[in-house]
């Protein structure tokens, strides 16, 4: 069989119903078997970083390894951002890219680059296979590393003359062989009795969770400790989905953008257990002012040992996976009942609730409300990176994981659409909505294409204020107000005339989304005031197609409670309540 | 504190890249690595002496073993271990000087392995502080060039 051949034939056996990427020629053997695959759907995109952020956005809205096939050289290239926003999130992505001819490499010829080399810092692991013989083992492993352990993208890099080379007596390995790597799953016992002593003896106890408790599916287990031990929850943003909250004992986000009570309640315990979590620096802030009063008894539970004490050392480690580490706890921890701290945390709740001003303006907070409202929370939400999405992370209620999908880590603008894209194919009934902003949604605007041609209806709610609101509300708050190159907006004079001088086609929004829409053949609806709002989500929710919802916010709205980087819990702006 | 540290890696394209761009990308300095094969000509050991506290160290250590192709990852620092280097020096001499020179040498247990009337080069294996003795001594004739292979180190019993 040829490695072309070889390569369709393993992404068969390992499951893959949905390949994402676009052609070149260094790559082209394996387009020319693809299409003839019966079980893969290939997903054509408009642009590499797009078909790798869609294989992401697939991943985790199924837990399962997204596949990009891309070409060499500059194809290769465009899939580094989006490998970067995986390895940062621990996404699983399998990502196949041609190369030139292994005798080339080296020379400098068309459209080679040494992806392996590029690659190698943003990825969990990567391949060169230069030899036909390999070839079948590489996948079996890339597939096995990507999906285990602290999940990760893996990159393939597929010389064009091995995807033309002939290996006789093709088998595909039934399992791996990696005696270097080998992830702990079950929790050491000794560590797990620890733990529970601690969490039973406990007076202020406090679970903290991120994306692991999502990729291990532990939501169950972490409701149970929570419930039964009586011990309130907070998530980072990529935990968000792992514990329910509409839950009397969420505490929603903590961190930077997190909740007051979040982040008193983080200050204030004396016990904290982080389930797969990293101790972030937009989560700690400050590390020495972290969690002051349980510094000698935290517990950290996580799959990855270097995730252990990297930032903040801690009494408990556990090395295992979320899921299986809690149901150990739950079958030995007795029910405990903390009424003092639970009534602390209700005085918080109800002194320093997430509020904003709700005067007859439309505001970016009201938007995620009403689309929780019209999406009665059942929605998969994607979002960009910026303002927008630490509103869409505030007031949108996440009670299931992997309905909430956004770059945490990397922070990457352009994110969000794609994304959704791959998880609008993994959930086709399901009402996909990409969070937006003005900014972020023009990174990978091209994917409507994508979009309209596949079917796929994503409703893609941009939150357009003309400004890069995220960068401008830094500099309104810590450059004293000195916008720079923040304006998406035309320039108006004081009559709010136009002052740029610029043709009367030019729209009055650049570019004008509804229009933009239109001319993908997608649908497009400009929403001005908050009665327009709820009658244009149940419009976009109904149809079915891709929507661009162009909704005109108010310009100059800040994100809070905010903690500037770096700074403490004490440093908390509230906003306004 | 500095740290010895042994790794014994997959012997493959692109290992020594992934070891050294973890150090690179993290900012951990490395004071100085050698690689060869071992007796299983598959896998191969990096000798690496860094710099760092505990915690620093605590991170190389479990950054290491998360790489796919390493095998073992072990901090000599804590036992008992030798150390050996060698070196290469080119020490200006002439006709007046070179027995001076041969003599402190003999004392090093160091061999002279070229020699013309300008120059003599001078091998020395030992410890990594033997080794730097030696040098110094060597400066006092003027030292026209030094070639070290950095440290290798095997733990004792």
């Amino acid at each position: 069989m040829r490695g072309a051949q070889i390569v369709v034939d393993a992404l068969e056996r390992e499951g893959v119903e949905v390949v994402f990427g676009f052609p070149g020629g260094a790559i082209l053997d394996v387009f020319d078997q693809i299409n003839k695959s019966r079980q893969i759907r290939f997903i054509l995109t408009r642009h590499e970083q797009g078909a790798t952020h869609m294989a992401d956005g697939y991943a985790r809205a199924t837990g399962r390894p997204g596949v990009a096939l891309v070409t060499s050289g500059p194809g290769a290239t465009n899939t580094v951002t989006a490998l970067a926003t995986a390895y940062m999130d621990s996404v699983p992505l399998v990502v196949i890219c041609g190369q030139v001819p292994t005798n080339a490499i080296g020379n400098d010829a068309f459209q080679e680059a040494d992806i392996s080399g590029i690659t190698r810092p943003v990825t969990k692991h990567n391949y060169l296979v230069s030899d036909i013989r390999d070839l079948p083992r590489v996948i079996k492993e890339a597939f096995y590393i990507a999906g285990s352990g602290r999940r990760g993208p893996v990159v393939i890099d597929f010389p064009k003359d091995i995807q033309r080379a002939t290996l006789p007596n093709y088998t595909y390995p039934e399992k791996v062989d990696l005696p270097t790597y080998r992830p702990v799953y079950e929790g050491n016992p000794r560590q797990i009795r620890k733990a529970v002593a601690a969490i039973e003896q406990a007076k202020r106890p406090l679970l903290y969770c991120g994306g692991g408790v999502i990729w291990s599916l532990a939501h169950q287990q972490v409701l149970a400790l929570a419930e039964r031990c009586e011990i309130p929850v907070t998530t980072t943003l990529l935990g968000l989905g792992g514990f329910p909250e509409t839950h009397p004992l969420a505490l929603h986000m903590l961190g930077m953008h997190g909740t007051q009570y979040a982040n008193y309640a983080i200050h204030e315990c004396d016990c904290l257990i982080a389930v797969g979590t990293r101790f972030d620096d937009r989560v700690t802030g400050k590390l020495e002012e972290f969690a002051p009063n349980c510094r000698d008894n935290i517990i950290h539970v996580d799959i990855d040992p270097s995730s252990i004490s990297k930032n903040i050392p801690v009494s408990v480690p556990i090395v295992g996976d979320c899921r299986l580490v809690l149901e150990k706890m739950l079958k030995h921890i007795q029910p405990q009942q903390h009424p003092e701290w639970i009534a602390q945390i209700q005085e918080w709740k109800t002194k320093y609730p997430l509020a904003y001003r709700d005067d007859g303006v439309l505001r970016p907070q009201y938007v995620v409300q009403k689309v929780y409202e019209a999406t009665r929370g059942e929605a998969i939400i994607a979002t960009e990176v910026g303002q927008h999405q630490m509103w869409a992370a505030h007031y949108y209620l996440y009670t299931q994981p992997r309905t909430f999908l956004s770059s945490g880590g990397l922070g990457t603008m352009g994110y969000g659409f794609p994304a959704a894209l791959g998880a609008q194919i993994a959930h086709p009934d399901k009402v996909v909505i990409d969070i937006a902003g003005d900014g972020s949604i023009q990174m990978n605007i091209q994917e409507l294409a994508t979009a309209v041609l596949n079917q796929l209806p994503v409703i893609v709610v941009i939150m357009n204020n003309g400004y890069l609101g995220m960068v401008r509300q830094w500099q309104e708050m810590f450059y004293q107000h000195n916008y720079s190159s923040v304006d998406l907006g035309r320039p108006r004079d004081p009559e709010g005339r136009f002052a740029d001088g610029l043709p009367d086609e030019v729209p009055e929004y650049v570019p004008d989304f509804v229009r933009l829409a239109q001319a993908y053949g997608a649908l497009g609806r400009r929403v001005r005031t908050k009665e327009e709002l709820t009658p244009a989500l149940e419009w976009a929710i109904a149809a079915r197609r891709p929507v661009f919802l162009d909704c005109l916010v108010a310009r100059e709205e800040n994100v809070f409670p905010m903690i500037p980087a770096g700074a403490s819990v004490h440093q908390m702006m509230g906003g306004m309540a | 504190m500095e740290h010895v540290i042994s790794i014994l890696v997959e012997n493959h394209a692109g290992v020594l890249a992934r070891v050294a761009g973890l150090f690179s990308g993290r900012g951990y300095n490395i004071d100085s690595l050698s690689v060869a094969p071992t007796n299983d000509p598959g896998l191969s050991r990096m000798t690496l002496v860094c710099r760092g506290d505990d915690r620093v160290i605590e991170q190389i250590n479990k950054q290491l073993n998360k790489l796919i192709d390493t095998v073992k990852v072990t901090d000599l620092t804590a036992d008992e271990h030798i150390e050996r280097e060698l070196a290469l020096v080119k020490v200006a001499s002439t006709s007046q000087n070179r027995s001076d020179i041969i003599e402190i040498c003999n004392i090093f247990r160091a061999r002279i392995i070229d020699v013309d009337l300008k120059s003599l080069t001078v091998e020395v294996v030992g410890a990594p502080q033997k080794v730097q003795a030696l040098i110094e001594l060597m400066r006092t004739f003027g030292v026209r060039e030094i070639v070290r292979t950095g440290r290798v180190a095997i733990s004792r019993g």
